[in-house]
């Protein structure tokens, strides 16, 4: 037996007219507007083009969604990803109803409250008891409601002394608590949240990613959550949808799709490899190539800050005899060298004399060391101990990404440009 | 088939491309009606805030507005008020006014003011037309007291109006001017949305129809020619109704009110039309 559907969205479309409305315009809305009294088709919905901002606009119009269906089970929560500009936005307006679809149909059973902005309908004049009742009221609460929770409220902002005072009194630290407790008391059967996560200090952004998880864990409420960040994403959904341009890419449970977007959002400078011709080095050796792997030795994009991964390098030895060592060293992408380790602890081929031939070199790379950060590495082939035979600065990326598992629950960035997982131990004395 | 119908049933929201013409979800709007409290309550309570004579401001700016227009129209002018007190004439017809001005006004920007709300968030967008309506009805009321507080004194001290028993048309008078108020400001608010050359018309437009209305001068002034384009503004025969009960001064024409009842109505009811329309791709357009 399946889920409930609550949410079924049905071919749904959405077009945008590029450049600004002025005179043009209204030619355009004569014409469309006879088509139209004939009872035709409107005649700008066939053009347009698929929604990819990078390319220079051939039409007027272009679809920010283009047929996108999908369904959302009772007590799911399911994250909506992609790259800036892929639409998930405007998705979310259609699902908030805050602007309709140029074609398609969205049916949705229960009631949805939508928080796409903290605070909408704030007024800097009222006080802010006057707004919580103003917000909780747009955001569709019964002013019954609120006063019931109205306590649990002001208790969760931490604001009771500024109560009675306008809101533009306010620190902004104090105005976004007061926006998010309203936001965080809502009780509505389906959920939509966007990004609104990024304000406020880590403490609370923990306390609502909380709140959220609470809803749809032990509530069974439905919730939508769009964001960037993959590890609040990861924690909190059960599963995802990766729009692109304006399509839904992929729809399955949320590790996979994190997944499959990491990968193919990769920088695609992963591996380097060299022609014998172009290869760095000299008459006695060169470099092949370099590139990462896991521990199976498969090619991989990204890895997880868990995840045990092999920096694997090929070189060829020409010279007969040549004493040949590799050095390597990880740089931030600010430039800020994190390490550097020569092959010293490979005591087979390590100077020794090299027959001619290729080589293939590995260098673990710990799991729990880096941080969530792409970093950039300088690949060194070394002759006698000293000769510099070939110097590559930025080879190729290593990207590792947060899988949300060992952040114990905050949410922020996690500064440090390593990331070990240290012993802690606190006795009473 | 049935089973197709059954399924149907369950949804709470369709979200489509099309709409019906008059696709009013009243059910929905009653349910929001707490939202449309606190919508009336914002446009009274943010008004005077950090004022020191607080809601007493809703009196004073029409009795300063009655004063000049005694002075300038009465005094310097010398409008005729067909014997009526001067300051009870201006002060009757420019609370009336004020309620259609300033009510107009505030719905016909419905659109450009909530903009950042509306791109945010969904609740029934009559709503806020509809607050408008009721919070400008508040503050008449306050300026209606002023009005009838003043009325009483001419009554019963100075025995200088003849009030008649139409006087009782009152609440009827106000209902129109409200839906006329309300079905002017959405049309032009809608009209607004996607081409704002409108708005520029509009102010002008505004101070324009003060003249073509009965404010500042009892009908009787004009020619009778000049009348029947007078009483073609909807709003000439609401005024002249109000005075004649009240004042005793003023002609009350059936013929016309009912004209004016029927003009406001279908006003209302385009008005109500292009707004759904509007309001669905509005967020698209601004």
């Amino acid at each position: 037996m399946s889920k409930e559907i609550v949410i079924k969205a049905e071919n749904i479309s959405k077009q945008y007219r590029l450049g600004e409305i002025g005179t043009g315009m209204l030619s355009h809305d004569i014409r469309r507007w006879w088509a139209m009294a004939r009872g035709k088709e409107d005649p700008y919905m066939k053009v347009g083009m698929e929604n990819d901002r990078t390319k220079k606009a051939t039409s007027e119009y272009a679809w920010a969604l283009r047929d996108v269906s999908f369904e959302i089970g009772k007590g799911d929560s399911l994250g909506i990803i992609g790259n800036n500009g892929a639409g998930k936005s405007t998705l979310l307006k259609l699902l908030s109803r805050v602007t309709g679809p140029s074609s398609g149909e969205i049916k949705i059973k229960g009631r949805i409250a939508s928080l796409l902005e903290v605070g909408t309908g704030f007024h800097p004049d009222l006080t802010g008891r006057e707004n919580i009742f103003m917000n909780g009221t747009i955001l569709g609460m019964t002013r019954k409601e609120i006063v019931r929770k109205l306590d649990e409220i002001v208790e969760f902002a931490g604001i009771e002394m500024y109560l009675d005072t306008p809101v533009k009194r306010y620190s902004s630290g104090m105005y976004v608590r007061l926006a998010f407790g309203v936001a965080a008391h809502l009780e509505p059967e389906i959920l939509i949240v966007d990004e609104v996560l990024a304000v406020g200090d880590a403490e609370f952004q923990k306390k609502c990613l909380g709140k959220m998880k609470d809803v749809s864990v032990n509530d069974g409420r439905t919730v939508i959550f769009v964001s960037h960040n993959m590890s609040a994403v990861q924690s909190l959904c059960n599963k995802a949808i990766m729009m692109e341009h304006g399509m839904v890419k992929m729809n399955g449970s949320c590790a996979q799709v994190i997944n499959h977007y990491l990968d193919s959002n990769a920088n695609s400078n992963t591996t380097k490899e060299w022609s014998i011709e172009t290869a760095p080095g000299n008459e006695h050796a060169k470099l092949l190539k370099v590139e990462l792997v896991n521990t199976s030795g498969e090619k991989i994009a990204t890895s997880f800050l868990e995840d045990e991964v092999y920096l694997k390098i090929t070189y060829r030895c020409i010279t007969d005899k040549a004493k040949l060592n590799l050095s390597i060293s990880i740089m931030t992408n600010k430039e800020e060298c994190v390490l550097s380790s020569p092959s010293i602890t490979d005591t087979i081929w390590c100077g020794k004399p090299h027959p001619s031939g290729d080589y293939v070199s590995y260098c673990k790379l710990p799991s729990f060391f880096f941080n969530n950060l792409i970093y950039s590495v300088y690949v060194v082939l070394v002759k006698d101990g000293s000769e510099i035979i070939a110097s590559v600065p930025n080879s190729i990326i290593i990207e590792k990404t947060d899988s949300g598992k060992y952040r114990g629950g905050y949410f922020g960035p996690w500064s440090g440009i390593t990331r070990p997982i240290l012993e802690w131990k606190t006795e009473r004395v | 088939m049935a089973n197709k119908a059954v399924e149907d049933d369950m949804w709470d929201v369709y979200i489509k491309a099309k709409h019906g013409y008059l696709d009013i979800n009243v059910r929905e709007i009653w349910q929001y009606r707490d939202l449309l409290r606190m919508f009336i309550v914002r446009d009274l309570v943010s008004v005077y805030k950090q004022t020191i004579l607080g809601p007493l401001w809703f009196l004073l700016q029409p009795i300063f507005t009655a004063l000049i227009y005694v002075f300038i129209f009465g005094r310097v002018a010398k409008l005729s008020t067909d014997g009526v007190p001067k300051i009870l004439f201006y002060l009757g017809s420019v609370t009336l006014w004020n309620y259609f001005a300033d009510t107009f006004r505030m719905i016909s920007r419905t659109f450009s003011e909530n903009a950042s709300v509306m791109g945010k968030v969904y609740f029934p967008r009559l709503i806020l037309p509809l607050s408008k309506v009721v919070s400008g009805m508040v503050k008449l009321t306050i300026q209606f007291s002023l009005f009838f507080v003043i009325w009483l004194y001419y009554y019963f001290s100075e025995h200088a109006i003849s009030p008649n028993w139409q006087m009782m048309y009152f609440p009827f008078l106000l209902l129109v001017l409200a839906v006329f108020s309300f079905g002017s400001g959405i049309l032009v608010s809608s009209l607004t949305v996607k081409y704002r050359d409108l708005n520029f018309i509009i102010a002008f437009g505004i101070q324009l129809l003060m003249y073509a209305t009965p404010v500042i001068y009892p009908i009787s002034m004009a020619s009778p020619e000049m009348q029947f384009w007078l009483w073609l503004n909807p709003l000439t025969s609401l005024l002249e109704a109000f005075k004649y009960g009240f004042l005793g001064q003023g002609l009350l024409n059936y013929f016309w009110l009912t004209y004016s009842v029927v003009f406001a109505v279908v006003l209302a009811l385009i008005g109500v039309i292009t707004f759904n329309r509007v309001e669905k791709k509005f967020v698209d357009m601004i």
